[in-house]
């Protein structure tokens, strides 16, 4: 390992230069990844704040017990698609009509009794905020016979969906789109790093080293080159979203998580382009 | 300890040797000659496993060509030393580091590395040169650089393939003395030359010749009388 370790500074002393060029080609290459992920990273958040307001609203009706409500409430938390429940009595919903709906504050003003219902307010959890499992919750609470009426706003929870799946899909194919580029140009580069040696593998099997001996300089070289082009790549894409976030708008940049993970794909592409250049070459000749 | 047996070895190209059979002892001093594309860089490829034989069987040191597992390979070589016309040196490596790396690439003991570098440097007579760079060194010297490379593992044979060839005079007849004082000292020399006055100054050397890809004399054959249509 100690000399494994030796050769892999030595290639990065010996060729600075191609090393630079090849850690800044994987940088710029998962740089581009990077933004994408970014711009992916906030449709999430912007479509995961939207689809906070699903929410399902079944309206009591008028004179229903209170006790009755209350053990309703615990079997509706129980289901499991179900994050909390809120009771809104009549006069709170007046309260939040008068509070929210200010352009009707005259008819509010003149009211003689209170027209508005009391309600249960159930909010989903984050991963059943789309429209079937929605309707699925609303179906069971239409089962409670003190419940009038249920609403969640199936037709923009129903759009909510379908951008959503746009979201998903587009995500999917041009991320795929980039990590394929990224692969091939991480990979052009490091054939080329493998090319630059070639007189030193050639002599390394004249002398009888293994192959599995010849490739491991190889693979750490990759390795290293793709961790470090990774995190050039993360400092590149903080600087673009601290450009955006200062000139444009206000986007949010990844979560340690996701950079660590971006930076470990950074090497694992590395070892990769590593491992089939060194076993196509050590092929080859 | 070297031995061709019917071999034959063919390239999309044409055949580059055909049906070839010699034998070199151990110890032997032995010039394998002919002009150039008659085979010598083929045969000698075919000592080192960097080619298989189309049909035949090559047999150096206790391996065989026909069952030579690909991963048994890299051993064979370790009892092997190669040197080329063209040297073949890392650049950016002293001929101390050149020596070295063939010892550190085949796993040897570290401690054990200095030593055996400064024993074969010492041995082509460049122990003073250690810390010189190949284009610090003349052509002679750099050859020299390589054959204590090759030397380095203590090979059974040391696989020469036109060491002189970019050599003048003076150094070919400096490299030449070397070759024959690292086999007086035991190890089996087998040099491809197209010099034949090397190979005439020395008397009593194992000669292999080789035309268009066939044995054309062999003075092995010639002594015991085994051959009666040679040359």
């Amino acid at each position: 390992m100690n000399l494994v370790l030796r050769e892999t500074m030595l290639a990065f002393r010996r060729a600075p230069l191609l090393s630079a060029l090849s850690v800044t080609t994987i940088a710029f290459s998962l740089f581009v990844f990077g933004l994408f992920g970014l711009v992916t990273v906030n449709i999430q958040r912007v479509i995961g704040n939207v689809a906070e307001r699903v929410e399902v609203v079944a309206y009591l009706r008028r004179g229903t017990p209170a006790e009755a409500v209350t053990v309703a409430m615990s079997d509706i938390q129980a289901f499991p698609e179900v994050e909390s429940v809120t009771q809104v009595t009549e006069a709170q919903a007046l309260a939040r009509a008068r509070r929210e709906l200010p352009e009707f504050q005259d008819i509010f003003q003149d009211l003689e009794s209170n027209p508005l219902p009391a309600s249960l307010d159930v909010r989903l959890k984050p991963e059943f905020r789309d429209a079937s499992h929605a309707g699925l919750v609303a179906d069971r609470l239409k089962g409670f016979d003190f419940v009038d009426d249920v609403r969640y706003g199936s037709d923009w929870v129903a759009k909510l969906d379908h951008l959503r799946n746009i979201a998903g899909a587009v995500g999917v194919v041009v991320g795929a789109a980039f990590a394929l580029v990224a692969v091939i140009i991480i990979g052009t580069t490091i054939r080329m790093a493998v090319l630059h040696r070639s007189t030193e593998i050639a002599i390394m099997r004249l002398v009888g080293a293994t192959d599995g001996f010849i490739r491991r300089p190889f693979l750490l070289e990759g390795l290293l080159k793709g961790l470090l082009g990774g995190t050039l790549a993360l400092a590149l894409c903080y600087g673009a979203f601290e450009l955006v976030n200062a000139y444009l708008l206000r986007a949010d940049f990844f979560t340690t998580g996701q950079a660590l993970v971006g930076v470990g794909v950074g090497g694992l592409i590395g070892l990769a382009g590593s491992l089939v250049s060194i076993g196509r070459h050590l092929r080859s000749v | 300890m070297i031995k061709f047996n019917h071999v034959t070895k063919e390239y999309p190209k044409g055949a580059a040797l055909t049906d070839v059979s010699f034998h070199v002892p151990k110890g032997e001093f032995c010039f394998l000659t002919g002009h150039s594309g008659a085979g010598k860089t083929t045969a000698l490829k075919l000592i080192y496993l960097a080619e298989l034989p189309t049909s035949g069987d090559v047999r150096v040191s206790g391996f065989s060509s026909a069952r030579i597992a690909p991963r048994e390979v890299p051993r064979l070589r370790r009892r092997l030393g190669i040197v080329f016309q063209d040297f073949r040196l890392l650049e950016d490596r002293t001929a101390e580091e050149n020596v070295a790396f063939a010892l550190e690439v085949t796993g040897a003991r570290r401690s054990s590395i200095g030593p055996r570098v400064m024993r074969a440097l010492t041995q082509v007579g460049l122990a003073g040169k250690a810390h010189q760079y190949p284009r610090e060194l003349s052509g002679g010297e750099q050859q020299r650089v390589a054959i204590a490379r090759a030397l380095v593992n203590d090979p059974v044979v040391l696989l020469a393939d036109e060491p002189t060839g970019n050599l003048d005079e003076r150094a070919t007849r400096g490299i030449f003395q070397l070759l024959r004082d690292i086999n007086a000292a035991g190890t089996a020399v087998l040099m491809a030359t197209h010099d034949l006055d090397l190979v005439k100054s020395l008397d009593g050397a194992h000669l292999v010749e080789l035309q268009h890809g066939s044995v054309a004399y062999d003075s092995a054959e010639e002594a015991v009388g085994a051959e009666p249509d040679a040359p």
